[in-house]
């Protein structure tokens, strides 16, 4: 059978000719999906603002041999506290960049998309600081990718407790031992934040108050331990509001 | 494939967006078809257009002289001024004939995901023109998607404080449309914007 439903979140949108649109979505059970919605540029087309980025919908596809073509979209979460403040779309927009970038198309992906669903809710839900969200959810991506940071034992030698140095290409924190001095010290406060964006839930990290300074420098380490072992530069992240 | 020149024109004709190899193909064939003159008009007024045109400088729309037909007519109100991404917007705009103010043209919208972010934009200019046209509102008429509503959310957030009326274009449902096609978003939309209804 060439039609399926699945549920998917947007990710990105490209104009298509003169009214269509190829929508990026990544869905539960097919992955990474790239679609024609036709028309729906067009005022009074029957998919109007479904197809949205950040939009979390329920979708009758059909099955193309390059790009599926979408023949219903329903909404399940509207996300609309999101779409209606700036600071959180930027950082969301972050989130659907760097989903987009690890996602494989055709590969079932339901831990990836269950992720993504869980920090759209956390940033749409709560009047929490955006950026703290976002770094949490590109922490805990990496660890679902494979490349979680070592933040409480040291990524050379294994050695128990937290380490004070951080390496981006090496991992993780680095113990006394093993650091080769080109690594910066970081402030006290960074390798704890570090670790409780990582490990904490997704709603509770946000509430905790972290002071500007390690703020800041967790979010570079963040940035740069993305973009190096994804080799891919984050082009939203730079927006995001700190 | 083709002699030199053919060729030329079928490669550069294909640069075109939304032309593909057979259509400039097809283009190239006409052009060869038809009367010089016809074609050199065509050439002419692609030459016009890049030696004739420039940006205003006051709204940045597309002007033939220093300043575009708009900001040149002084029966518009300069202290009301339409803020939309690209002139093809402002166009769409005076079709309705209801606008007497003037525009402002950013050249785009904040766009994350593409690394575009509020200062790629025309959004300095647009500061700098509140103050010598006494600006009383800026109406922003960016498009209703992602990156429109960004841009409109961020401008409001940095003219607000100015002391500047700022007003949204209503979001809501499409003239001739039906209610049970809408999507959510709009008809939520619609039902928060719903007004008095004049007797």
């Amino acid at each position: 059978m060439n039609l399926y439903r699945e549920q998917g979140v947007v990710l990105r949108t490209w104009k298509l000719g003169e009214a269509d649109r190829i929508v990026v979505l990544l869905t539960q059970g097919e992955g990474k999906v790239r679609a024609v919605a036709k028309g729906v540029r067009k005022t009074k087309s029957r998919f109007g603002g479904r197809l949205e980025p950040f939009s979390h919908v329920d979708l009758s596809l059909y099955r193309g041999r390059e790009l599926d073509i979408v023949t219903q979209a329903e909404v399940i979460t509207p996300f609309r506290a999101l779409r209606e403040d700036y600071d959180r779309v930027v950082a969301g927009t972050a989130m659907l960049e760097a989903v987009d970038q690890v996602a494989q198309e055709r590969e079932a992906a339901i831990r990836l998309y269950l992720l993504l669903v869980r920090a759209l809710r956390a940033l749409d839900g709560g009047p929490r600081d955006p950026s703290v969200v976002l770094d949490a959810f590109l922490l805990k991506l990496m660890a679902l990718e494979g490349y979680r940071p070592a933040l409480a034992e040291c990524a050379g030698c294994g050695a128990r407790g937290q380490p004070r140095c951080f390496s981006i290409a090496r991992g993780g924190g680095l113990c006394e031992r093993c650091r080769t001095g080109q690594e910066s010290t970081l402030d006290a406060a960074t390798m704890p934040l570090l670790a409780a964006l990582l490990g904490d839930d997704l709603d509770t990290t946000a509430t905790a108050e972290p002071a500007p300074a390690s703020r800041r420098e967790a979010g570079a380490l963040v940035k740069g331990y993305v973009e190096y072992h994804l080799d891919r530069r984050l082009r939203a992240y730079p927006l995001v509001a700190r | 494939m083709y002699e030199g020149p053919v060729q030329d024109l079928i490669d550069e004709l294909g640069r075109l967006p939304g032309i593909g190899p057979k259509s400039a193909q097809r283009l190239a064939f006409h052009i060869l078809k038809v009367e010089t003159v016809d074609a050199e008009r065509l050439a002419r007024a692609i030459t016009e257009v890049k030696a004739r045109v420039h940006f205003c400088r006051v709204c940045w729309n597309v002007a033939e002289g220093d300043l575009c037909r708009i900001c040149k007519d002084t029966r518009r109100d300069p202290s009301l001024v339409c803020v939309v991404e690209e002139p093809r917007d402002l166009v769409a705009i005076e079709r309705t004939q209801e606008f007497r103010g003037r525009y402002h043209v950013l050249g785009g919208a904040i766009s994350p995901i593409e690394g575009i972010g509020p200062d790629d934009l025309r959004i300095r200019e647009l500061l700098s023109r509140l103050e010598p046209d006494a600006i009383r509102e800026v109406i922003l008429a960016t498009n209703p998607n992602i990156e429109g509503e960004a841009t409109a959310m961020y401008l409001a957030r940095l003219l607000n404080p100015l002391g500047v009326r700022v007003t949204r274009i209503a979001s809501g449902l499409p003239v001739g449309g039906d209610l049970e096609y809408a999507d959510e978003v709009t008809l939520g939309r619609a039902f928060a914007g719903r007004r008095e209804m004049p007797v």
